[in-house]
């Protein structure tokens, strides 16, 4: 539902009625074919609020190009003829779908449902009334979401990075951080956006792939690149792509007065006062919530914290104040696509665990005509040439390919659509079928990759096998790369049709594969993110097997005493522990560890091994990795031979114990990145900045004449922990800053030590006395990473964690279908993001167990009895384990045949390329196919 | 909770990734789910985007 807004939410968890005002869009939906002939012609132009206003739209628009629905809409706001009856109305005539409906009006709904889920997301902060650094007096001075559609192929320069105010070639860009963020004076925002310092890195990376020789300096307070790969990808941004990264806080940006230059100004780490001259200064902006989110919140009846973002625990962290309704994305707090994608998850995990006994209840199959016969037909070809609105048009002669394609043999049926893929065509394509009575469909459009399941769809929705469709790519492959040689283009086109229809002529019916699912899940692991993966598929309703290595539950958990907001993890962890022990659908197995596994998606056999050697085989549809990490013993700093040296952890058990050297202790000195963020750990820890400050404070707190110290690279105190780094520094903790190449120094001195620092402030190295020296030290993958990711063949990165599936769209996902991974196995993370990976995990591992069978692709591996002579070549190439050689009984003559397992086979088609009998074949790629393909490329 | 009336429905509002993610893993567990959207489409903020760290894979 778009252009849509809930008015009210009534009721209780399970059961609300819910309002929701839907505003007029004056373009009827069901009409309208998205051709843009209505916003061709009409005159009336606005900012675009999609290019961030460095474009215009029209008040008739589609909000972008890939937009969905796809459908136009009118903006009452700048429309002439909405504000003035009679006026204009050109749209209306243009249209000759008729869709344009100017009496349309705004409707209401009111919807039934059980849970709630509010996702409304965020704004970018907007530095135009504090005209932040000239922001809107200088037209050089932008937004980084400015410079972004800069930058982008679909934004108003199509990529050209040129200065606004003069269309002058950029050479010089500079980006300011912390731009409404960590930012009281200007804007209020105290806490950090946690996502601006990584974009401003990829802008300024990518700004040099625009223009060659850019020169490009961001200008920071700390730089805070947390998160799975960014330090490597921060690395590389200064060593390779030369972005140059100056701490310190600019003073003043101002016009040279003549062009368009920008003068900048500021004190670098040396002391010294410097200006330099920019083409273009680029602000990263931050996040916030919008005042239409504040509204939604105060209509969904939930608490804010401080900073304006949704209220949520640490143990639950998509959970708002009020039971039934929950949370995901920016407006708990600012995060990046990852994390929101988890949470986007892990809300459904929680809204699933809340519904249960209502699943199914309201969803119904999608259902399909009966499959036409097609075997003993002769080939009757439809061919649908898509213009891709002027994506192909604008290259390709379209008309030129239709008229050839109806000149090829076996087609009876050709024509042209401006979209292929809209809702409208699709409808009218299923009625060709049928009229024309088509048995094969050449679609001349785009990529299968994206496109190929729509039209299966279509096929199936026309009664036909949804495997009797071959698309001819002449978008990615021709328009896209030809621009530039229409004719070239338009001839590669029909050669593209030709191939296509060439192969279509000998496809065959294919069913799809259906296999079982066991449903049951396996979780590996019983730490919080285990126990809480596991307890969530309990709640749904799914049997759970959870296998922990040790004696315990609880896991690094167990070592923690407070979140960062402050809750108490024992306690916490250990209402986690009694509700996994107490749960009647979970199979705890301590002291055990899983040795071997069979099968694949929806069908895993693992065995899992206790400490005594007795083995047992479970049986389950899908599995959770959540091994968790390890933590880091140092060697630097005299940790082994210096009592008074210790680790986080230590200190924390010291300081809850009161013991003596802590109690009396007066001067303790942090050091931060202890095992990260160097040689070969180049990651960041995430969770230690965040734990020295808060164990600053509760020293500070405890008595406030200590001398604490915290020697640190950036202070990481993302998002809303920003609050704890204020609060440390106005109780008098004492912050320095250290770079890699000048480490502190630790010795032992009597019953003291020496830490020596660079002070950068005053310019000499600075000797501290201490009677305490605490390390932050680094995560570390656990040791049992690598064996366990060959068990189920699912990838570790060069650090040792689980590689994801995808690192923003599938974070939980692995790329062996139907495992997933939670917690510090993944990446080091704060427990509220282990939770939130935990129960998307859940809600992914439900995705499988919720149905009783899965249906595969029916482009598989098959063999060839006729052929196939057991030499098993193939075997040794499948890369996913997937053909098996087997002995035939006496009845089939003995001798050896291979046997493909079709829910592991991925088609790939590399069995049939090594088979030097045509023994093993790809259903939809046969020989035949393939041949008459190739024979039709060389048919000219 | 008691055994109070659960309806197999459920509404979230905001049509950005992390919004698509929550309807698409709970149309595909066996929920019917309403999403509402401001604008008038889909895709939200990362659809502004031109590339994504740390992969500088398309963000479309």
């Amino acid at each position: 539902m778009t252009l849509s807004e809930v008015t009210a939410i009534d009721g209780m968890a399970g059961d609300f009625t819910v309002t929701v005002k839907e505003s007029p869009r004056y373009v009827d939906m069901e009409k309208c074919i998205a051709c843009g002939a209505c916003t061709e012609k009409c005159p009336k132009k606005v900012g675009s609020e999609y290019d961030a206003g460095t474009g215009k739209r029209k008040a008739i628009y589609v909000k972008y190009a890939q937009a969905v629905p796809l459908k136009y809409q009118i903006d009452p706001d700048s429309c002439i003829r909405l504000k003035k009856p009679g006026a204009c109305g050109f749209c209306e005539k243009v249209c000759d779908a008729g869709a344009i409906n100017f009496n349309d009006s705004e409707k209401s709904h009111t919807l039934n449902v059980g849970a709630v889920i509010l996702a409304p997301g965020f704004e970018v902060y907007d530095p135009t009334p504090a005209g932040v650094w000239g922001y809107g007096v200088y037209p050089n001075v932008i937004t980084a979401l400015q410079l972004e559609r800069y930058l982008s192929a679909s934004g108003p320069t199509e990529g050209h990075l040129i200065r606004p105010s003069d269309g002058k070639p950029v050479r010089k860009v500079a980006f300011m951080q912390c731009v409404g963020s960590r930012d009281e004076n200007l804007c209020g925002n105290r806490y950090c956006s946690s996502v601006c310092c990584m974009y401003a890195i990829k802008e300024a990376v990518i700004a040099r792939d625009h223009v060659p020789g850019l020169q490009t300096t961001i200008f920071y307070m700390d730089m805070r690149t947390h998160g799975k790969d960014f330090d490597q990808y921060l690395e590389r941004a200064r060593d390779e792509a030369g972005v140059r990264f100056v701490r310190c806080r600019v003073n003043g940006v101002e016009t040279d007065g003549r062009g368009g230059d920008l003068r900048l100004s500021y004190v670098n780490e040396q002391g010294r006062q410097l200006e330099e001259f920019y083409d273009m200064v680029v602000l990263s902006v931050g996040m916030q919530t919008p005042k239409h989110v504040l509204e939604l919140a105060y209509t969904a009846d939930i608490q804010l914290t401080a900073d304006n973002f949704a209220a949520t625990t640490d143990f639950q962290p998509v959970q708002t104040s009020r039971a039934g309704i929950f949370t995901c994305g920016a407006i708990s707090g600012p995060k990046d696509i990852p994390q929101s994608v988890v949470e986007g998850s892990a809300a459904a995990a929680a809204v699933a665990d809340l519904l249960a006994p209502a699943r199914f209840a309201l969803t119904s199959m999608a259902s399909f005509p009966k499959e036409k016969d097609v075997s003993g037909e002769e080939p009757r070809i439809g061919v649908f040439v898509c213009h891709c609105g002027s994506n192909i048009a604008g290259v390709v002669d379209v008309k030129a390919v239709e008229e050839y394609a109806a000149t090829l043999p076996d087609v009876v049926y050709v024509e042209r659509n401006l979209f292929s893929c809209s809702q409208d065509t699709q409808n009218m394509i299923a009625k060709r079928i049928r009229e024309q009575n088509l048995n094969r469909i050449v679609i001349a459009a785009c990529t299968p990759r994206t496109h190929e399941p729509l039209f299966r769809e279509t096929l199936k929705a026309a009664g036909l096998n949804e495997y009797l469709v071959e698309m001819a790519n002449i978008r990615n492959h021709d328009s896209w790369v030809h621009g530039g040689n229409p004719k070239a283009a338009t001839a590669k086109a029909r050669d593209l049709v030709r191939m296509a229809a060439a192969k279509v002529t000998y496809g065959d019916s294919l069913r799809p594969i259906s296999v079982p699912i066991t449903q049951s899940g396996l979780v590996i692991g019983g730490g919080v993110a285990g126990m809480t993966a596991a307890l969530n598929l309990a709640e749904q309703g799914f049997a759970v097997h959870l296998v922990e290595k040790s004696d315990t539950l609880g896991g690094n958990a167990l070592n923690l005493k407070h979140t960062w907001s402050g809750e108490h993890v024992p306690t916490q962890v250990a209402k986690l522990v009694d509700r996994v022990v107490w749960n009647e659908r979970i199979t705890v197995h301590r002291e055990a560890t899983v040795t071997a596994v069979e099968g694949f998606v929806g069908n895993f056999r693992s065995t899992v091994t206790g400490r005594d050697g007795a083995s047992q085989v479970i049986e389950h549809g899908a599995g959770v990795v959540a091994i968790g990490g390890e933590s880091y013993i140092p060697h630097e700093y005299n940790y082994d031979t210096i009592t008074g040296v210790v680790t986080s952890v230590q200190f924390d058990k010291l300081f809850e114990l009161k013991e003596k050297h802590v109690r009396r202790g007066r001067r303790f000195v942090f050091i931060q990145c202890v095992g990260s963020r160097e040689a070969d750990h180049m990651y960041c820890s995430k969770v230690c900045c965040t734990h020295s400050v808060q164990s600053a404070i509760a020293l500070k707190k405890e008595n406030p004449e200590r001398n604490v110290y915290i020697l640190y690279r950036d202070m990481r105190t993302y998002g809303q922990r920003e609050a704890l780094y204020r609060q440390a520094r106005q109780l008098g903790v004492i912050f320095i800053n250290y770079e890699l190449h000048g480490k502190p120094k630790v010795a032992a001195r009597g019953g003291e030590i020496d830490v020596e620092v660079w002070d950068h402030v005053l310019h000499r190295p600075l000797r501290i006395t201490a009677d305490m020296v605490i390390l932050a030290t680094a995560v570390r993958p656990h040791g049992d990473a690598a064996d366990l990711g060959k068990l189920y063949k699912v990838a570790v990165d060069g650090q040792g964690f689980f590689q994801e599936a995808h690192a923003k769209l599938r974070p939980v996902d692995f790329s062996t279908d139907g495992m997933f991974v939670a917690g510090l196995a993944h990446y080091p993370k704060p427990v509220e993001e282990s939770v939130a990976q935990a129960l998307a995990a859940a809600a992914r591992a439900a995705t499988l167990l919720a149905r009783t069978e899965i249906s595969l692709d029916a482009v598989k591996a098959a063999v060839d009895e006729r052929y196939c002579d057991g030499c098993a070549l193939c075997v040794d190439v499948c890369p996913y384990h997937a053909i098996t050689l087997v002995e035939k009984s006496a009845e089939e003559g003995g001798g050896r045949i291979i046997m493909v397992n079709k829910a592991q086979c991925k088609g790939c088609g590399l069995c049939q390329g090594t088979c030097p009998k045509r023994g093993v074949y790809v259903a939809g790629f046969t020989m035949r196919q393939i041949s008459a393909q190739i024979q039709a490329a060389l048919a000219v | 909770m008691l055994d109070t009336k659960k309806v197999g429905a459920v509404l979230i509002v905001g049509g950005g990734v992390t919004g698509m993610q929550a309807a698409l893993d709970l149309a595909d567990s066996g929920y019917y789910v309403y999403l509402v959207e401001k604008s008038g489409a889909i895709g939200g903020a990362m659809a502004q985007l031109d590339k994504t760290f740390p992969t500088n894979d398309c963000s479309m």
